[in-house]
């Protein structure tokens, strides 16, 4: 219901001519053992001038972790762990409840204390105080999600991470920055020729990405603080695919300066550039292990474009993919143990994953177009783009395909997504 | 035979846009524009000498639209990059003006259609590129006037999803210096 509202409330700023075209999520499937929850709205929340519970309430569905149980109907709402009526949530099942107040200070800013209880347990699993202006509500919402999320499963939400896709409406392109629930988008590079392959620095500080703009592929980083951006790689020839090793000191791209389209290394800045090896076949799409010291590519050497690493220090490449004719654009999980890449079955172009150890291979979507997957910084969601009715969409799904979401922009092809790193608190 | 058929129709078509550089308005250079179409207005003779006269003795002939030299494009069957025969006639002419003009410069676009990776796109347009490339040096060019780059799926000269138009969209354009 609250989500229903939130996609109309989203297609309002839309229709008003909000500067953003915003994303919309649509959940089209769930995960199995979700945890029943219950996100009560905080007494006094409507001084706020959005709803800091729906918010919490819609990234914890999203998560796939989570089923948000109805919260309606309580009068008048608990604050305190002691006016809860702890018999009533059992007979629901619920699992966590989380219950809060909102007040505006003196100063025009404004407080939010919540708790989050374990429901069998009766005992709260702690809570937290934000103070905030008007303008950090939705952050303060993510916060708040991602204390629940960690709280419950163990391991780090990702409500508070950032996305960065393109948008290409008409003749114009656009690298876009927003929220991971798609709200709040704003416009990192706005251009009149494409670009292509984002990729987020460590710290989440800095985009690398590959612009036309000078009728050839070179290759840009891109300060998100100061909008400020420099060359990194702009030789004779192309220059694209750039990949963040772990240490954001240093970037693993691909030139043809030397003929061919080849792995190399080079500093941020754009110095020290030397070549990771030699091959006559395309190289290309180089992604960091998480330690940094492999290198997963793509290579056509053996007749074929299939996914090899290499280690950085050099040496021979193996080749790690052998079912199909076509497995492109390998991206390492953030515990180095999954791949996720694009394979083509009967000319569809299918996100897979790939369990490293034992190399077992799962195809996880139905689509044909699915390109550039991403995975989130806790592992549990890989963004990708995909076609749904001739236009680009982005699309996520959960590493074992259980849960799924579309996020859209109404009249645009969106394109490109990267998944920023967990923001330093 | 279908793909040669539609490829020599693009070519008419472009050889077509050159005849008429009146109707070329420049588009806020989003479209990569065909060869004949990025003709600079200096090139175009006053509207008074204009009937069709293929006599003009000063015409350049990388404008010329009855020069060979006009014609910029090489067109590949899926997943090629092997230049077919039709087409070596234009690279030889290019070929042996790049190597009587010491000082012009070239740069080879490589393109692809849009289906599969961005990246192995890219690096497939470059591929065909440098076919190009090591051709026109086979026939005189220097390694310093050509520089083959990709623009890889990003700028199809056709947007509809079908078989001719992805045609037209695995190419190699030529552009001289002062056309890009």
């Amino acid at each position: 219901m609250k989500r229903a509202l939130q996609i109309i409330a989203a297609w309002l700023l839309v229709l008003a001519g909000a500067a953003q075209a915003q994303l919309t999520i649509e959940i089209t499937g769930g995960g199995a053992d979700q945890i029943p929850i219950a996100v009560l709205r905080f007494a006094g929340e409507n001084v706020l001038p959005a709803s800091l519970t729906d918010v919490s309430e819609a990234d914890l569905a999203r998560s796939g972790r989570f089923r948000a149980q109805y919260a309606g109907g309580v009068q008048p709402l608990p604050t305190d762990p002691s006016q809860v009526n702890f018999s009533q949530w059992k007979s629901r099942n619920t699992d966590a409840l989380v219950i809060g107040q909102a007040a505006r200070l003196a100063d025009g800013r404004f407080e939010a204390r919540f708790h989050l209880l374990d429901v069998p347990k009766q005992a709260s699993l702690g809570g937290v105080v934000f103070t905030f202006n008007a303008a950090q509500v939705r952050t303060t919402a993510h916060r708040i999600a991602d204390f629940i999320y960690e709280k419950m499963t163990g391991e780090r939400g990702v409500a508070s991470t950032r996305i960065a896709y393109v948008v290409k409406q008409g003749t114009r392109f656009e690298l876009q920055i927003a929220d991971a629930d798609g709200q709040g988008a704003q416009v990192a590079l706005a251009s009149r020729e494409p670009i292509i392959s984002p990729g987020w620095s460590p710290d989440g500080a800095r985009l690398a990405y590959v612009s036309f703009e000078s009728k050839k592929p070179v290759v840009y980083v891109h300060s998100l603080t100061t909008g400020q951006r420099h060359v990194v790689a702009n030789f004779k020839g192309s220059n694209s695919a750039p990949a963040w090793a772990p240490d954001g000191k240093q970037l693993a791209v691909v030139l043809s300066r030397e003929g061919g389209s080849q792995l190399f290394l080079i500093n941020a800045d754009g110095s020290n550039v030397r070549r990771l090896m030699t091959t006559s076949g395309i190289d290309t799409e180089p992604y960091f292990s998480p330690d940094g010291q492999r290198i997963y590519f793509t290579s056509d050497r053996g007749g074929s474009p299939q996914i090899y690493q290499i280690p950085v220090s050099g040496g021979e490449a193996s080749r790690i993919t052998f079912d199909g004719g076509y497995n492109v654009t390998p991206r390492v999980s953030p515990d180095g143990k999954t791949l996720a890449f694009v394979t083509r079955r009967e000319g569809r172009f299918q996100l897979a994953v790939m369990d490293l150890a034992s190399r077992q291979m799962q195809v996880l979507t139905d689509t044909q177009r699915d390109e550039s997957p991403s995975f989130a910084p806790n592992g549990r969601m890989i963004l990708y783009a995909t076609e749904l009715g001739g236009r680009g969409v982005l699309a996520a799904t959960s590493p074992d395909g259980r849960v799924k979401q579309r996020l859209t922009v109404k009249a645009a092809d969106v394109r490109e997504p990267a998944w920023g790193p967990f923001l330093a608190n | 035979m279908n793909k040669k058929l539609i490829a020599a129709l693009a070519l008419a078509l472009l050889y077509g846009c050159g005849t008429e550089p009146a109707k070329e308005e420049p588009k806020a250079g989003v479209e990569e524009r065909t060869p004949g179409a990025v003709q600079p207005p200096a090139a175009q003779p006053p509207a008074a000498t204009r009937p069709v006269a293929p006599t003009r003795v000063e015409a350049n002939p990388l404008k010329d639209p009855n020069n060979i030299l006009s014609k910029r494009s090489i067109f590949y069957d899926f997943d090629s990059d092997v230049i077919k025969e039709e087409f070596r006639p234009m690279l030889q002419a290019h070929g042996k003006y790049l190597s009587q003009n010491k000082s012009a410069k070239m740069l080879i676009q490589g393109n692809c259609d849009e289906r599969g990776s961005r990246e192995y796109n890219l690096a497939l347009g470059q591929r065909r590129a440098e076919g190009v490339k090591r051709m026109l040096m086979l026939m005189g060019a220097t390694e310093s006037q050509v520089e083959p780059v990709s623009l890889g799926e990003e700028k199809p000269r056709c947007e509809d999803k079908t078989d001719s138009c992805y045609s037209q969209n695995r190419r190699s354009d030529m552009l001289y210096g002062g056309e890009y």
